[in-house]
């Protein structure tokens, strides 16, 4: 069966391009083929992901050659697949979660004018995504990597009527760009070193060759991981995510929560060994999620826009993936990525459903009392909240950060520190998530509501809060039903995590990140459900009120970096708005202006002028000649 | 044969019609007249092209002037074919006021 | 010096002279006819009598019933000729006549300096040119058919009775 691969990534292309001709296809149609293709590509995926499992390639990894790209003198990229434990968990996740995804768009987005176009960018997105996981040759998965950037940019300026979208989408852009150079870099100098991009040969020479802590490992493993933090909205690159929530809300859901964002940890899983060789880089991978991750949760605490709320815990959770690869928990970072797709793509999807019946209204402090006007919003909500606030025992979310937070101490690169940080986070983000839920489903009813979603909104959201709660049992800790399905697959790829020699029981770890969120939970209950008037007070005095407005403000990055950037260059933009050079080619083409003004003087259509010319012509020639 | 021709008194009298040949096409206002110059200057050429054959002592001369005939053949027909249709659209053969090509 | 030559080359001088200076045109005509009459002697003279022959035929007979054609059919009067006696003032022909003899003497300076050797003419035969022509000429001959018949075509099209336009683009096109 593998060898229908192929057709995971083509099937979505197919629907691109005939979805490209947009405008002569009727509504039904479009939905068919742009929800028709991927759910294919997902069926598939599921058939090749079972054969795979059950009957597993003797190397650990199945490579389908398509053709060779071009041949340039020895570089000669192959079009080729190739299809591991890591590619295939990120396979499945991505068609899984983008048909659901489109099933939830084909309703979602009826009204809108633009129903084709919109599954052509979704179409051409989940093809440029699998690209990118499933490419066995670097520069093929640089192809995926700026298609998703592409489809990113159009989609978070899909309503590009309004001014501020297009804005964002530029900025989403522009800001993931410079990651995006970085690692194309970092390409140019791993092809200088091994004459190859194939990424197989790419790990096999470096293992071989590179020693633990070189310059040029560690030169290379800091470039990608620039490309990696552009790309997953991570510190000092991660100012782009909250706005691109300008987009749809299953853009948002699709390609800035469960896919897209996680790229980054993708291509730092899939080139693991570099990062290995590079303790340094490694170890800044960590440090960087752990910042992140603190950082984004506190500005989630003070939006009041649902969407960027979840945008910060996007990026937040995203830190916590980075925490877990930096410490070596390869595998619990893409377990957690797998948890963080279903339940965030479940929140943001409902999230979507909640606003359109509060007529496009963002802010949850209008919204409030929906727990009974749309009960299965509500449940299918809390799921996936539970699931991000990791409620001890029932929700997957518990499972794959409690698996991050042990790694953290435990691992054998894992710091006090480093999990001192994930517990904090952990809290905060027990705090905004009941936060978000009190104030949008709990109190009165502040906006009348408009028509219930339909069928096809209602199944993506409760297959997807299903898995939120139960996927989560394919890995349990040891202590209690070591359930290792989801490690067992992927150390097939990635290294197993080294842990610290005489380490202290995980009981009292899971324990103490149970009452964390347990007590962020209540917390935040207290506070706004029992208590409404402290934060009132709270703001009132000095320091709560600055925090909150820093955090608001997403610890003023924008304004830092519009300070530091983009001012100065658009000052030297506006010095140089004539630019100089020009100047030079101007005046070029004034003096040819004039010479030909002065020449077309000649031009007077008088015959017998131009026969004097020729007169005076030869005169002057024969005079030369005799003087000469 | 007489032999006692002087080839550079030929290209000197070539030389003078040439020269004739343009002060016509220089003075003359009226198309008409200006393509006779013509005609003599082609002619003075061709002239000029036979005595250097016979100096050379090869055919080529001639033949050049063959050649020159053809050309002037149909730079007539066209010629006089244009001075029609400028005396059709201006009424007049005044090369002065057909400037229409003006830059 | 050859007295055939000199006469025949002052007869050739001052004809065309009086071409460039004629008011009729019909008058003009008649001494070019005269000087390439004279100009015909040259070139008998210089040993080429076929293309003697020709520029009587061809020159003097063809081309010039071409232009007596033309004056017929443009049918100039008494008042061309008036005109022409107007066109031609001392103030515009000064000018062109002073450089155009600034030329003619230059043309002569060379002509009587480079002029080193002199041997005798022997004529050319005809048959030879004829070879000549029809062998390594023969791709120009094919062209010079080729122009000729674009000439023709050209002339046809050209002189097409066409009432006053100026351009296609500027005015209609009316038959």
């Amino acid at each position: 069966m593998q060898h229908l691969l192929w057709l995971i990534p083509t099937l979505p292309l197919a629907g691109f391009l005939i979805l490209a001709l947009g405008r002569y296809l009727s509504r039904t149609t479009v939905a068919l083929v742009g929800v028709g293709s991927v759910s294919l590509s997902a069926l598939i995926t599921i058939i090749i992901g079972v054969n795979f499992i059950s009957n597993p390639p003797p190397s650990g990894a199945y490579s389908q050659f398509l053709w060779t790209w071009f041949n340039a003198s020895g570089f000669a990229p192959k079009i080729s697949l190739y299809l591991d434990s890591l590619s295939l968990v990120f396979v499945f996740v991505i068609t899984f979660v983008s048909a659901l995804i489109h099933l939830y768009s084909s309703e979602f987005m009826i009204e809108d004018k633009s129903y084709a176009r919109f599954f052509a960018y979704m179409n051409l997105f989940v093809f440029s995504m699998l690209i990118l996981v499933l490419a066995e040759d670097l520069l093929l998965m640089y192809l995926g990597w700026e298609g998703v950037g592409l489809c990113s940019f159009l989609l978070i300026g899909f309503w590009y009527e309004k001014q501020e979208n297009g804005l964002a989408a530029q900025k989403a852009f522009i800001i993931t760009r410079i990651g995006d150079t970085a690692m194309a870099i970092g390409l140019f100098i791993l092809f200088y070193q091994f004459q190859t991009l194939h990424i197989p040969a790419l790990l096999q020479g470096a293992s071989n060759k590179w020693q633990i802590g070189a310059p040029i490992a560690c030169t290379v493993a800091l470039l990608l991981l620039a490309g990696g933090i552009g790309k997953s909205a991570q510190l000092p690159l991660q100012t782009w995510l909250p706005d691109a929530m300008a987009g749809p809300s299953p853009v948002s859901a699709l390609i800035h929560a469960a896919t897209m964002v996680t790229a980054g940890v993708y291509l730092i899983a899939r080139m693991h060994v570099i990062f290995e060789r590079s303790p340094f880089t490694q170890h800044l991978v960590a440090v960087i999620g752990a910042v992140t991750l603190l950082l984004a949760g506190c500005s989630a605490l003070a939006q009041f826009d649902i969407k960027r709320v979840l945008a910060y815990s996007t990026i937040s959770q995203i830190g916590y993936m980075f925490l877990a690869l930096g410490v070596g928990a390869w595998s619990a970072a893409i377990f957690h990525f797998m948890i963080h797709a279903f339940f965030k793509a479940l929140l943001f999807l409902a999230a979507g459903a909640v606003i359109e019946t509060q007529h496009h209204e963002h802010n949850m402090f209008k919204m409030g009392g929906l727990k009974d006007k749309m009960p299965l919003i509500f449940w299918t909500f809390l799921a996936g909240a539970m699931s991000l606030a990791a409620l001890p025992l029932v929700s997957a979310g518990f499972y794959s950060k409690d698996q991050i937070l042990w790694y953290a101490w435990s691992a054998e690169k894992g710091t006090a520190w480093l999990w001192l940080a994930a517990l904090i986070g952990a809290l905060i983000t027990a705090a905004y998530t009941t936060r978000m839920i009190i104030l949008t489903f709990f109190g009165e009813s502040k906006t009348p509501l408009g028509h219930l979603p339909g069928m096809r909104i209602t199944i993506p959201l409760v297959i997807l809060a299903v898995l939120s709660i139960t996927a989560g049992f394919i890995e349990l800790p040891h202590n209690f039903g070591q359930v290792t399905i989801f490690s067992d697959l992927v150390q097939k790829t990635l290294p197993e995590t080294r842990m610290q020699a005489g380490v202290e029981s995980e009981f009292a770890f899971q324990l103490i990140a149970a009452i964390i969120g347990l007590s962020g939970i209540y917390l935040t209950w207290w506070t706004y459900a029992k208590n409404p008037g402290i934060i009132d007070k709270l703001k009132s005095q000095a320091l709560p009120s600055t925090l909150h407005r820093l955090w608001f403000s997403g610890w003023f990055f924008d304004t830092i970096y519009n300070a530091l950037f983009v001012k100065p260059f658009k000052t030297i933009t506006s010095i140089n708005k004539n630019d100089f050079i020009d100047q030079i080619y101007t005046a070029l083409v004034q003096f040819t202006n004039t010479l030909n003004r002065i020449l077309s003087l000649s031009q007077s259509g008088s015959l017998r002028w131009y026969i004097m010319g020729i007169i005076m012509g030869s005169i002057i020639i024969l005079t030369l000649n005799i003087l000469l | 044969m007489n032999t006692d021709i002087s080839i550079s008194q030929v290209l000197i009298l070539a030389a003078i019609l040439f020269s004739l040949g343009l002060i016509g096409v220089a003075i003359r206002r009226n198309v008409l007249f200006m393509l006779i110059s013509v005609e003599i200057m082609l002619n003075a050429a061709g002239l000029a092209f036979i005595a250097a054959g016979a100096k050379w002592n090869q055919p080529d001369g001639q033949i050049m002037f063959l050649f020159i005939l053809t050309m002037a053949a149909a730079e007539v027909s066209i010629g006089l074919a244009l001075i029609m249709q400028i005396y059709h659209q201006h009424q007049s053969l005044d090369i002065d006021k057909v400037n229409e090509m003006k830059g | 010096m050859n007295l055939l030559f000199s006469i025949s080359s002052v007869i050739a001088i001052v004809s065309t002279l009086m071409v460039i200076t004629r008011k009729h045109p019909v008058h003009a005509l008649l001494y070019l006819i005269v000087s390439f009459l004279a100009i015909a002697v040259v070139i008998y003279q210089l040993g080429a009598p076929f293309i003697a022959i020709l520029e009587l035929i061809i020159y003097a007979g063809a081309i010039m019933v071409l232009f007596i054609f033309t004056m017929m059919l443009l049918n100039l009067g008494k008042e061309t000729i008036d005109q022409e006696r107007k066109w031609l003032q001392p103030q515009t022909w000064t000018g062109p006549v002073l450089l155009s003899l600034i030329l003619l003497v230059e043309l002569i300076y060379l002509l009587s300096k480079s002029s080193s050797q002199e041997h005798a003419i022997t004529g050319m035969d005809t048959k030879i040119v004829a070879q000549t022509l029809f062998g390594p000429y023969l791709i120009l001959v094919e062209l010079a058919a080729l122009l000729l018949t674009a000439g023709i075509v050209g002339a046809a099209h050209i002189g097409q009775h066409k009432r006053r336009v100026s351009h296609r683009f500027l005015e209609e096109y009316n038959e």
